[in-house]
């Protein structure tokens, strides 16, 4: 019998083989939180709070890490984006106050949707032109794109400063958002249940788009190898804009919902959680979107659940939890970047 | 000049190389030597310290980020533990100079292991990855510090008292000299003062040694300077704990003048921006530039922030809206941000490097 036909049925295209450890690594750790909390109503309320907080801290991180993985270009200044969507919302919720002040759920949903909006518009085009004034000149060059995009950051802050005045400003829920749901004995709040659902949504698009479309096969395509694909003639550079401007426009986003859940708006916030995010894309490796995930769940349940059982560690916690991600995976839980 | 000039080898050879350059660090010098004489008072004798404090700090920054080209955001924890170790021995040991002694000790021995453990654990990634771990390695320190309250004074941050030579109330002639009475407040001056310059001969001493050599080697091309046959792992790591060791000595000078220690005055983050703002406006590569960057910038620091105010005022009562904003007085720091995104554009080389340039 003939070899060649054989092989030509069974060899097709090598399956990609799905690396599921790291994804197991969070379940593992809920489990064994259980029963260090020991009460099931807190655990529940603990997790849930947890995600949450993930789901924002991955809004926040997975610009950083695409445009990274894609431009090789680490953005200091992201957390620029995180202040001024913030700020942003607040400009929206002014003529929204009656959405705001209703009883009506939807109304509510409405006012912080419509926030979100603004604030995506607002925060995109502002990466845009970041972009183009500050980022461009500099690719290739790693010092001086920290140190521009470092002087980028403090320009902006200080513009919050001019434009908003240097005193933290409150920011109030909706009024249907307030408050929590109470399940058994286990309460979990209400705007949380949102940013998990708002979180999973964007994640659910955003993997969508990268395995499924023809623009993320271009992304990922980018991402391996950027000459070969300028070679077969796609514009990178537009792509590269487009992703910036996507991940300046989700930056906006984390930081709606981060402002809503701190409830005050300072111009430093985004710079408080920079530290944050570059510890979940190092944990999930540079440029992985998959990988921020889980590393932003991964950080948010360690805070969580060492803020209850030994609050004097939680600060601390994710740098723990960094470094011994690091000493078993020293590239990140899923490398993506080969640079 | 001849090679055994004494200012040839105090200088180690690097000379200013340009006429404005040497007579603008003649000036900073002469006045820095002579600030208790020459601007009586107790707030120019401040920034006059701390013009001292921040040369130290920033020329190790340099030895950094100038000379090796790495990026580190861990500086200001150096600088906080050599504030911490004179803040520790001086509350919990009497303000003696045997503990004093110990306390710098102590606070250098740890400083340098921990940027030597940093140092191998990080330094062979790429620019980026180290820039970020030494962030991460900063804030969880900084943390650290807050909340070890029953030895650091958690917030709140320890106030002590320093060997009775050091304090206001010495006095060391019964008479006035030059019409200034000197008293422990200025000693400690003249302390920081004469600190300041020998570590900054140290520093020029070793950029301009065969080991200074391979540094920038490295900063120019690791690869090739690991083709040479150094091994630039080592160097860095050599370079980030003589770093380490004289952000060190610049917390302990800052604690003995400041007679406090706490996290927003040692280890905040807004420090470390300080930092890299001084050293790329006054010139990365030169040590020249650290004086020049940091006295520029602690002087726009006290004094600019008056000059903004005026004119914010003025353009207040003008009616002009947004504008007053942009110039109050506690937007000085948004002006030097734009010079130095503008500086690492234009000037990459900063004022030092461009006022050499423009000699030739």
């Amino acid at each position: 019998m003939s070899t060649a036909a054989e092989t030509a049925s069974t060899v097709t295209l090598p399956k990609v083989r799905v690396d599921y450890l790291p994804v197991l690594l969070v379940p593992i750790l809920m489990l064994v939180a259980l029963p260090l909390v020991g009460s099931f109503s807190t655990w529940v309320t603990l997790t849930v709070a947890a995600l949450a907080m993930g789901m924002m801290i991955f809004l926040m991180a997975s610009g950083l890490t695409l445009v990274f993985g894609l431009m090789d270009v680490l953005n200091f200044g992201h957390g620029v984006f995180i202040s001024f969507g913030a700020y942003v919302s607040l400009v929206a919720l002014g003529p929204l106050a009656g959405w705001v002040e209703s009883t009506n759920l939807w109304l509510n949903v409405g006012a912080l949707l419509a926030c979100i909006l603004v604030a995506m518009l607002v925060t995109g085009a502002l990466g845009y032109a970041f972009e183009r004034v500050v980022i461009r000149p500099v690719y290739g060059q790693h010092l001086k794109q920290i140190l521009i995009t470092m002087g980028g950051m403090i320009v902006a802050e200080q513009m919050i400063h001019v434009i908003w005045g240097a005193s933290p400003i409150p920011l109030r829920l909706p009024e249907g958002l307030r408050g929590a749901i109470v399940i058994g004995d286990a309460a979990m709040e209400k705007y949380r249940v949102i940013a998990v659902v708002l979180g999973l949504l964007v994640f659910g698009v955003m993997h969508l788009v990268l395995n499924r479309t023809k623009i993320g096969l271009l992304i990922r395509a980018g991402v391996e190898n950027p000459e070969m694909v300028e070679a077969l003639g796609y514009k990178i550079r537009r792509l590269f804009v487009g992703v910036f401007i996507v991940g300046s426009a989700l930056a906006g986003l984390g930081g709606v919902l981060w402002a809503f859940y701190r409830q005050t708006l300072t111009a430093g916030m985004g710079m408080e959680v920079n530290v944050l995010i570059f510890i979940v894309i190092i944990i999930g490796g540079l440029g992985s979107v998959g990988g921020c995930f889980i590393g932003a769940i991964l950080v948010a349940l360690v805070a969580n659940y060492t803020g209850f059982l030994a609050p004097k560690l939680a600060l601390g916690s994710s740098i723990l939890l960094m470094v011994a991600i690091l000493l078993w995976r020293p590239q990140g839980l899923y490398p993506v970047a080969k640079r | 000049m001849l090679p055994n000039n004494p200012i040839h080898s105090l200088l180690s050879g690097d000379y200013p190389r340009s006429r404005v350059l040497g007579a603008v660090l003649s000036i900073v010098l002469v006045c820095l030597a002579f600030a208790p004489f020459l601007f009586p008072g107790s707030q120019p004798l401040n920034v006059a310290a701390k013009i001292c404090v921040f040369v130290i700090l920033v020329a190790s920054y340099d030895l950094l980020l100038g000379y090796t080209g790495i990026v580190s955001f861990a500086h200001t924890m150096f600088y906080g533990i050599g504030g911490y170790g004179v803040a520790i021995a001086m509350y919990n040991f009497s303000p003696t100079w045997p503990a004093l002694g110990i306390g710098i000790v102590v606070a250098l021995v740890l400083a340098i292991l921990l940027a030597l453990l940093i140092g191998l654990f990080s330094l062979r990634v790429r620019a980026i990855f180290f820039a970020m771990i030494t962030l991460a390695v900063a804030s969880a320190f900084a943390i650290l510090a807050s909340q070890l309250n029953e030895i650091t004074g958690g917030e709140d941050g320890r106030s002590y008292r320093i060997p009775e030579m050091l304090r206001p109330a010495f006095r060391l002639f019964d008479e006035p000299v030059m019409g200034v009475m000197i008293n422990g407040r200025i000693l400690t001056y003249y302390l920081i003062f004469l600190s300041a310059l020998l570590l900054f001969l140290l520093a020029l001493r070793v950029v301009n040694s065969p080991f200074g050599r391979v540094l920038q080697a490295i900063r120019e091309n690791d690869f090739r300077a690991e083709a040479l046959g150094y091994r630039v792992v080592v160097y860095r790591s050599v370079a980030n704990c003589l770093s380490a060791g004289m952000a060190t000595l610049a917390g302990v000078l800052m604690a003995l003048w400041l007679r406090y220690t706490g996290p927003d005055t040692t280890l905040s983050f807004a420090i470390m921006i300080d930092i890299l703002l001084m050293v790329v406006i006054g010139g990365m590569g030169t040590l020249y530039g650290a004086v020049l960057g940091a006295a520029i910038f602690i002087l726009a620091q006290n004094y600019l922030q008056v000059l903004m105010g005026k004119f914010s005022g003025m353009l207040e009562s003008a009616g002009i809206p947004l504008l007053p904003n942009l110039f109050h007085a506690d937007r000085w720091l948004l002006w030097l941000g734009i010079l130095f995104v503008l500086s690492v554009y234009f000037f990459p080389v900063g004022i030092v490097g461009k006022l050499r340039q423009m000699r030739r």
